[in-house]
């Protein structure tokens, strides 16, 4: 019988940990076909975050490191200096990657050190049970923000995919989904995109994907992508940010 | 005999990383250490190797801890409220197993404190410094010769323990100038199979990290860590031993203090007074059985430090309380004199009569 489908090579056997609906499977799955696809996965080290993502680890078949909370481009930027022939990527939630690690998100950027960063976007703080993170949106309830975001006191959410744009830095920023069929073909193209620009030696490339939440929102998996695209999508709008070659190209 | 060259101590260190096969620095800018970013900035890129310029403390032992985590030697440097940000990523550095350099050229705290020399992070230093079960291995220089020569040491050790080493300066050492003989380079190729390095596709892959959600296996990796504690406790102490053989008082001073004290020590022989001086070279491990045997033949020991007092409780540790202990120190970026540590020897040595 012909195999129509599998699982990709650069994921292990490793049983995933997420909750029921969560997308982070998926997004795994489209770093992970990337890696093959660019048969990269012998040279690639992974950056695992502190966060839902932390073990992620155990599930990348290639090397991999576990950094401190938002560290993790500057780990991945100390790998891609020791080891500039490797092929580096850090893999972030938006606690990690937004709040205490903004220094070294906006830093690497700015450096366009040349790796790929996976910026997974869901609103919330997951693994420590559904706390106001940077990215929740205004009037979204949370543990720590129960009678919803009031932005008044605490502020509106970061849009980081449009602040990093810009940067002169960076080479590459995208704001894909994973919320349906056809996002998730398009995210699965800017991820290998972001990939296939360190290949190239272009530097920073970020994909920053929404993402859901389904546990710690309080709703259904379904219920969870329909809120995707009815609040998330249009406070974080999809499409490319920046693409320097492109540019240049037009010019 | 090789050739003596005049260099600041901060130079020093950065030229014996280089030797010693470090060929990747991080660092932020503070005073009193900005001498050692500047030579790498200066060196690194004539050499093929890295300078980096970290937009935080954090960052740059953070890109130690990546670069540590490839197998390749690689340092960063620092000063007291650097190194405190720092603690983080040393933490995960111990809970990783990597080996790396950490310089701290200290000065006066706490908070912002001054940028005078000090000693007010023996403490932080000896007891890890940031969170968890962990040491690294300390080492405390009191000659520019000793910058150099401690940094090739520091990174054979870190390397053969997979324990971060820690050099201990202060701002008198990292800013002075001395005939220093630089040690011979090294090509330095590391053979660490647990290293990340890319898979190859022909191996399983290598993890880097520190988390246990299972407290049974976080147990036992660090019952497994201190058990190359115990070795190293074993093996490593070094110290020196000043005019002990006859010496009926001891005194304790690492760094720039041990040199102050040898001053002292010249005088109060001068007077007749049998002192000694026992110099930590490493303080963690701490030199316990120099300490240890001292008890049994001095009858008072003086904790000479540039903090509040410190080391002095290892002191009485090492001494298990036989013998008084007394503290002669300066803090905040101030040095005691060489009379006054002469006074407190003198009191030492009648107080007891």
């Amino acid at each position: 019988m012909a195999v129509v489908f599998q699982k990709p090579k650069s994921l292990t056997d490793a049983p995933l940990h997420y909750c029921p609906g969560c997308t982070h499977g998926i997004i795994h799955r489209l770093v992970a076909e990337a890696i093959d696809e660019l048969q990269i996965e012998g040279k690639t080290i992974g950056v695992a975050p502190v966060g839902c993502a932390v073990m992620a680890y155990d599930y990348f078949a290639c090397d991999m490191v576990e950094a401190a909370h938002g560290r993790a481009p500057a780990v991945a930027t100390g790998l891609k200096r020791a080891l500039p022939e490797n092929i580096i990527f850090t893999y972030q939630g938006d606690g990690d990657l937004a709040s205490i690690g903004m220094a070294e998100t906006v830093h690497a950027a700015t450096r366009n050190e040349n790796i790929t960063v996976i910026f997974v976007n869901n609103a919330i703080y997951g693994m420590t049970g559904g706390q106001m993170a940077p990215t929740s949106l205004p009037g979204q309830v949370t543990q720590t923000s129960p009678y919803g975001r009031d932005t008044a006191t605490v502020g509106f959410p970061i849009r980081v995919s449009e602040m990093l744009a810009t940067l002169d830095g960076p080479e590459f920023i995208q704001r894909v989904a994973v919320n349906n069929v056809k996002n998730v073909n398009a995210a699965k193209k800017a991820i290998k995109k972001a990939f296939q620009n360190q290949i190239e030696g272009k530097g920073f490339s970020l994909i920053e994907v929404v993402s859901s939440c389904p546990t710690n929102w309080g709703m259904t998996p379904k219920k969870a992508l329909e809120w995707v695209e009815e609040k998330m999508i249009p406070y974080y709008p999809l499409g490319v940010y920046k693409d320097r070659s492109a540019n240049k190209e037009e010019k | 005999m090789a050739e003596k060259v005049l260099m600041k101590g901060n130079e020093a260190i950065a030229e014996a990383a280089i030797r010693a096969g470090c060929m990747h620095y991080f660092g932020y800018p503070i005073t009193p250490q900005t001498e050692i970013a500047a030579y790498m900035a200066k060196r690194m890129p004539k050499i093929g190797g890295v300078f980096l310029q970290a937009e935080s403390e954090i960052a740059a032992i953070n890109m130690v801890y990546g670069v540590a985590g490839t197998g390749l030697r690689v340092m960063t440097s620092s000063s007291s409220p650097g190194v405190s940000l720092k603690g983080e990523g040393i933490s995960y550095l111990a809970g990783s197993d990597l080996p790396a350099l950490i310089v701290n050229v200290q000065r006066g705290g706490p908070g912002l404190g001054g940028i005078q020399p000090s000693q007010s992070d023996y403490f932080q230093a000896t007891r890890g410094g940031g969170h968890g079960d962990y040491h690294l291995i300390v080492m405390a220089p009191a000659s520019v010769q000793e910058m150099a020569d401690m940094t090739a040491k520091c990174f054979d050790l870190s390397d053969k323990y997979r324990v971060p080493a820690m050099i201990l300066a202060d701002g008198t050492l990292g800013q002075m100038m001395e005939p220093v003989v630089l040690p011979e380079p090294t090509d330095y190729k590391p053979n660490k199979p647990w290293a990340v390095t890319g898979t190859e596709c022909k191996r399983k892959h290598n993890i880097i990290n520190s988390l246990y959600l299972k407290p049974e296996q976080l147990e036992q990796t660090n019952f497994e860590r201190y058990e190359r504690y115990k070795a190293i406790e074993e093996n490593e102490p070094l110290w020196e031993e000043f005019m002990m053989e006859d010496a009926e008082v001891c005194v304790a001073a690492f760094g720039i203090a041990a040199r102050v004290s040898k001053n002292a020590i010249m005088a109060a022989r001068a007077e007749g007074i049998k002192v000694g001086m026992i110099r930590p070279i490493t303080l963690w491990p701490f030199p316990k059985k120099p300490f240890k045997a001292a008890a049994d033949k001095c009858k008072a020991f003086i904790s000479v430090e540039l903090s509040m007092g410190q080391m002095i409780e290892d002191v009485q540790l090492a001494t298990e309380c036989k013998r008084p202990v007394t503290l002669c120190n300066r803090t905040g970026g101030m040095i005691p004199s060489p009379e006054e540590v002469l006074e407190a020897i003198k009191k030492a040595a009648g107080g007891n009569k």
